[in-house]
This record gives structure tokens, C-alpha cells and sequence, in this order.
């Protein structure tokens, strides 16, 4: 650790220096009149910027970005995954992915998902929150009862649905328990009733955690314009939907942002309920089920990381567009380039 | 008027007012839908597989801790859940510490380049670990890790960060820079700063990423399905599964190593959970 009655030195009078970094940025010479000028400047800023920076940048880029980069290289690729690539097939892989009917039909459930989730996840979560944004009793309780399908993990959660979900399962058997025995059907393999089987698991697993992110931005909204409003005569309603739901906006923004990358990524609970054969059957698979079964677990390297490259581009396009016609407005690129 | 805007301003400074007989009452139903499922997968545990059969969604009668002592006494779920906390542990460590140090830089030190190394990092966030998976694991394999702990931990790392710095860098900016200019002229250096006043200032920030990401870790499963083949490298959600697969006719078994599964990431949950909800709210705010 370098010296510090150096650094603070440093820190109190040193004029402006432009250097470059190891790590390849370079110091900004800030303006004399900037708030932060006295900072940043000078060799030992530059060392702990390495230092502190380094090792992150380190982990990030090697276990993040290299995978990601090399994905879209052995995509090029017929390759089985052992020893270097050799059978250069251009863009075969992606031309063999947009003529398989079982991935169009993943890609398919996965656009009714990521539709499913914010049509029927955010009104109903909007509508609870709302309801729950009171302090009472139990508040505490409440929210952390909301909260736990969205802490149990996937596979404990596949589990026990699958088994109660099956044709001799506890929700059968509690249909006709209380005369709804007429309801009864088979969740899990019906081809016409699975994906919706899938949305109501899905939205009992992440609601609360829509829930949980409206409730903190409900706080943030101050109390008196509520009460100027009722002051003014304004009923419960018109409060909610004229003040409450326009400032609530920016947090349904960010919660529908998330939701819909989750949505794209879907695999731990379709795969674990489902597996990957009946999930095409029953057409519930995802483009990233369908990446699994017919990259890793078939033995084809080079088309799973095509298919890899599908889904990362489709990601992509979606979290830009909406970036720029939808968060634009309430974050300014909080998650392109936010700092400052 | 300005009697009723006091009352209301009274009634809503005061906590612990009952709410309306409506609102408890949507509350009951929210909790009996989410408690319901969680609910048969720990009274199942109670139960024989005859009991089960016979009425798949009824009570244990009589009540059997038979399933839940077999679990217990099994080698096998305690090395699993060694694995998940070594694994769970090392993650938070890693992520925290290097998230730290990292977000502290960006939010206090001004040089060329931080904007786009924030949007590095946080580019991240748009791409969870499943789009990366199968070159990560060729990755992993072709550094010789397979197969084990650090094969799972280094790459979760990688992948927790985004999340901690978005968190964390408001929270650090939040920090006067009064603070820091009476550290200074104390004698302070920057790096005494950090350690003597951003570290308790940005406590709160800091146990909610330790927290999101120690559940993260407890759960995941894609990574360690990919990188852990080997049975006595499993880690606790890859155990339920080779449970579930191998038992697959003992379902009162099954539903006893599910529930105790859950159990540590719903102690570690309701423990924290306040602050979760606190850290959210400054997240998303920030």
C-alpha cells in the first residue's frame, strides 16, 4: 500500500496531470473550477485504480465477456467440443436453427412468456402492492410471506409443483375434493394446457418480488401530494391512478425490463418440471431448453453456441429497444452509462 | 379540512393502526396462495407414501418424522449442503469484496474511461449466466476445473457483479464529499478512507448484495448442472434433483429432502429481510 501522507498530499494540491493508466484509461485533467478536482489526479490515484479496479475487470471479462465473445466464434464451427475447431461450416448453424421448426415453436413460447408475464404479473402485483402500501399490523409479515416462492430455488419449487401437479397429484385430488371434480386434467402433459400451467407457476414464483420492488417505490412517493389531493376532494382511485401510478412509473418500468430478460432466459424451471423432451411435446420449451438439449446434451458444441448467439442477440435487441423507447425517458441510460 | 389532513397525517406517522377488513383479507388470501404449495411440501414430508397415495392432498395422519431422520442421518445431504455453503460463501466473498472495492472507485475517483467501465459492468446485468453457458463451460473445462467448487464459484463471481455495483455505487456516491475533504485534512489517505468511512458508511448496501447473492448462490443450478458431474461435488439443488430422480417412487422421501433443502436460504431470508427490502428501494431509486 502505497505511502499515505504522500497520497494525501496528493489529494490536497497537486495541478492537473493527463497520464494514462496501465489499464488504459487515461486521468481526466479536470477543469480548476470542477467540484471534484482535487481527485483523481496524480500517480497514486492511478495506482489504486488499478488496484482496485484490476482484479474485478480481471474476473468480469475472463468468466463474462470471453465466453460470451467466443460463443459467437464457435458458432462457425460443426464442433463436438473436444480438441480445436476445425469444420468451418459459416453460417449453417444459423441457417439450420431458423429452419427447425422445434426451435420457432421455443421461440414462440418464449414470446407468449414474456407477453403472459407482463400482462397478467403487473397489473395483479401494481393492484397488491397498492393494497399493502398501508402501515398497519402485520405489514412486516405480509411482505415477507409474499417474498418466499421468490427465495426457494427452482428446483425445490419444480419439484413440488410437479408433484402435485401430477394426474394423481394433490390439485386433482383437491378439485374433487371440493366438488370442482370436473377440472380435473393433466397440467403437465396436455399440449394445450401446459404453457399456462407454466404461467401460473411462474407468476406464484415471481410475484412477489414485483410486489416487493413496487411497495419500495410506493415509499418513495411522498405522502402530502396524496393528501394535498385528498384535501382537494379527490377519491381513493382518482389519488391512485393520477398521482400514485404516474410516479410509480419509472419502478413498473424497471420491473418490466427485468422481467421480460427473465422471461427470454427462462431454463431452471421448465427444465426441471419438464425435462427436455416433454417440454417440446408439451410446448413449454424455451430457446434456452432448446439450447441445452440440442447443444450440450447432444453433443453439438458449435450449434449450441449459435443458438447461444441467438438468444444473446435477441436479449440484445430487446433491452435496446427498450432502453430507448421506454426507460429513456424516466432513467437516461441508467444501465448504459449512468455514472455522473 | 385542515382537521381531517391532520388526523390523516397523524393516522399515517402512527404505525401499527389495523387496516380494513378488505385488506386483510386480499392479504390472507396473497399469503394462503403463496404459503399453500410450500406448505404440502413440508407436511408431505410428515406423511407415508400409502398416506399419499391414498389422498394426495390431505393431512399426515399420523404424523411420521421417519422421512425427515432418514434425510438427517443420510451422509450424502449433509456433504451436499457443505458444498452449497462453501460454495454460497466463497461467492458472497468474492462478489462483495471485489464489488466494493470496484463500485468505490467509480463513484469517488474521476478518470477517462469510468463512464464506459460502468457501462461494462452494468451491460452485464441485461445478460444473465444462461446465454454464456456453454462456452463458460468449455471454458472451465479447458482451465482444468471441472468438477469442482471454484469451477462454480469463480464464474458467479464474474456474474454477481454487475448487480453489486449498480447497488452499490449510489450508496457510495451518497457519501458527502465534506466527509472525505475533513478525512483529508485529518491526515486521512484515501485508501484510510475507505476503509475507516465508506466501509460502515455503506454497510446497509453491502449486507443486502451479500444477502441477494447468497441466495443466488444457494439456488442456482444451471452452472453447477453444467460443471458438476461428479456426485460428491454436488451442490444442494442438484442433490434435490438426483434425489428426486433416484426415489422417484418414495415421494414422501422426496418431499422430506426438498423442505429441508429450502431451509437455510428461508432462515437466511427472514433474518435479513428487512434489509433486503431497504436496499431495493435504494437501488431502485438510485
Amino acid at each position: 500500500m502505497p505511502d499515505s501522507n504522500q497520497q494525501s498530499a496528493q489529494l490536497a494540491h497537486d495541478p492537473p496531470v493527463g497520464l494514462t493508466t496501465a489499464g488504459g484509461g487515461a486521468l481526466v485533467a479536470s477543469s480548476p473550477t470542477g467540484r471534484r478536482s482535487r481527485k483523481g489526479i496524480g500517480w497514486p490515484a492511478r495506482l489504486e485504480i488499478t488496484l482496485l479496479t484490476g482484479p474485478t475487470l480481471l474476473v468480469y471479462l475472463f468468466f463474462v465477456i470471453l465466453p460470451v465473445a467466443v460463443a459467437a466464434y464457435y458458432g462457425f464451427f460443426s464442433w463436438q467440443g473436444y480438441g480445436p475447431p476445425e469444420d468451418f461450416v459459416g453460417l449453417r448453424n444459423y441457417l439450420l436453427i431458423f429452419q427447425d421448426g422445434t426451435f420457432l415453436d421455443a421461440l414462440w413460447h418464449n414470446a407468449a412468456i414474456v407477453v403472459l408475464s407482463l400482462v397478467v404479473q403487473g397489473p395483479v402485483a401494481v393492484l397488491l402492492a397498492l393494497l399493502l402500501n398501508r402501515k398497519m399490523r402485520g405489514q412486516t409479515l405480509i411482505r415477507v410471506f409474499a417474498f418466499i416462492p421468490y427465495v426457494i430455488s427452482e428446483v425445490v419449487v419444480g419439484t413440488g409443483w410437479s408433484l402435485m401437479l401430477q394426474g394423481d397429484g394433490a390439485v386433482n385430488s383437491l378439485l374433487k375434493h371440493v366438488g370442482l371434480g370436473w377440472l380435473r386434467s393433466d397440467w403437465l402433459a396436455d399440449p394445450g394446457l401446459a404453457i399456462w400451467t407454466l404461467m401460473a407457476i411462474l407468476t406464484w414464483k415471481y410475484i412477489g418480488f414485483a410486489v416487493i420492488l413496487f411497495l419500495a417505490g410506493l415509499q418513495g412517493i411522498p405522502d402530502e401530494l396524496t393528501e394535498a389531493a385528498a384535501i382537494d376532494g379527490a377519491s381513493y382511485w382518482q389519488i391512485q391512478r393520477r398521482i400514485t401510478l404516474p410516479l410509480l412509473g419509472p419502478t413498473i418500468r424497471i420491473w418490466a425490463f427485468l422481467s421480460m430478460i427473465g422471461a427470454l432466459q427462462l431454463f431452471d424451471l421448465v427444465y426441471i418440471i419438464w425435462g427436455q423432451y416433454i417440454a417440446s411435446t408439451a410446448g413449454t420449451s424455451t430457446m434456452a431448453t432448446y439450447m441445452v438439449a440440442n447443444g450440450r446434451n447432444a453433443g453439438e458444441y458449435g450449434y449450441g453456441n449459435a443458438v447461444a448467439v441467438v438468444l444473446f442477440l435477441i436479449s440484445l435487441v430487446a433491452a435496446l429497444v427498450y432502453q430507448r423507447f421506454v426507460l429513456r425517458r424516466d432513467t437516461e441510460g441508467a444501465i448504459t452509462g449512468g455514472v455522473g | 379540512m385542515a382537521t381531517v389532513a391532520t388526523r390523516r397525517a397523524t393516522r399515517a406517522n402512527r404505525r401499527l393502526v389495523w387496516g380494513s377488513p378488505a385488506v386483510y383479507f386480499v392479504a390472507l388470501l396473497l399469503i394462503g396462495a403463496m404459503l399453500a404449495p410450500v406448505v404440502y411440501i413440508i407436511l408431505g414430508g410428515f406423511r407415508t407414501n400409502a398416506q399419499i397415495t391414498t389422498d394426495p392432498a390431505g393431512w399426515p395422519n399420523p404424523w411420521k418424522v421417519g422421512n425427515y431422520l432418514g434425510v438427517l442421518r443420510d451422509g450424502v445431504f449433509w456433504r451436499e449442503v457443505l458444498n452449497s455453503a462453501v460454495v454460497a460463501v466463497c461467492t458472497t466473498a468474492g462478489v462483495v469484496t471485489l464489488g466494493l472495492m470496484t463500485s468505490f472507485i467509480l463513484a469517488r475517483y474521476r478518470f477517462r474511461g469510468r463512464g464506459a467501465m460502468y457501462a461494462l459492468f452494468a451491460a452485464g446485468l441485461m445478460f444473465p449466466l444462461t446465454v454464456a453457458i456453454t462456452p463458460l463451460y468449455i471454458l472451465v473445462r479447458t482451465i482444468g476445473l471441472m468438477n469442482t467448487l471454484p469451477g462454480v464459484i469463480l464464474p458467479q463471481i464474474g456474474f454477481g457483479i454487475s448487480m453489486t455495483i449498480i447497488i452499490l455505487v449510489p450508496f457510495l456516491r451518497a457519501i458527502p464529499d465534506e466527509i472525505q475533504e475533513a478525512a483529508s485534512i485529518d491526515g486521512c489517505s484515501r485508501l484510510g478512507f475507505f476503509w475507516r468511512m465508506v466501509l460502515p458508511l455503506s454497510m446497509p448496501g453491502v449486507i443486502t448484495v451479500a444477502i441477494l447473492s447468497f441466495i443466488a448462490s444457494w439456488n442456482s443450478y444451471l452452472l453447477p448442472l453444467f460443471i458438476l458431474n461428479r456426485e460428491s461435488t454436488f451442490t444442494l439443488p442438484l442433490g434435490v434433483q438426483a434425489f428426486a430422480s433416484q426415489h422417484s417412487v418414495d415421494t414422501a422421501k422426496v418431499l422430506a429432502f426438498t423442505s429441508l433443502s429450502m431451509i437455510p436460504a428461508l432462515v437466511f431470508f427472514s433474518l435479513f429481510q428487512r434489509r433486503i427490502v431497504g436496499g431495493l428501494a435504494g437501488a431502485v431509486k438510485g
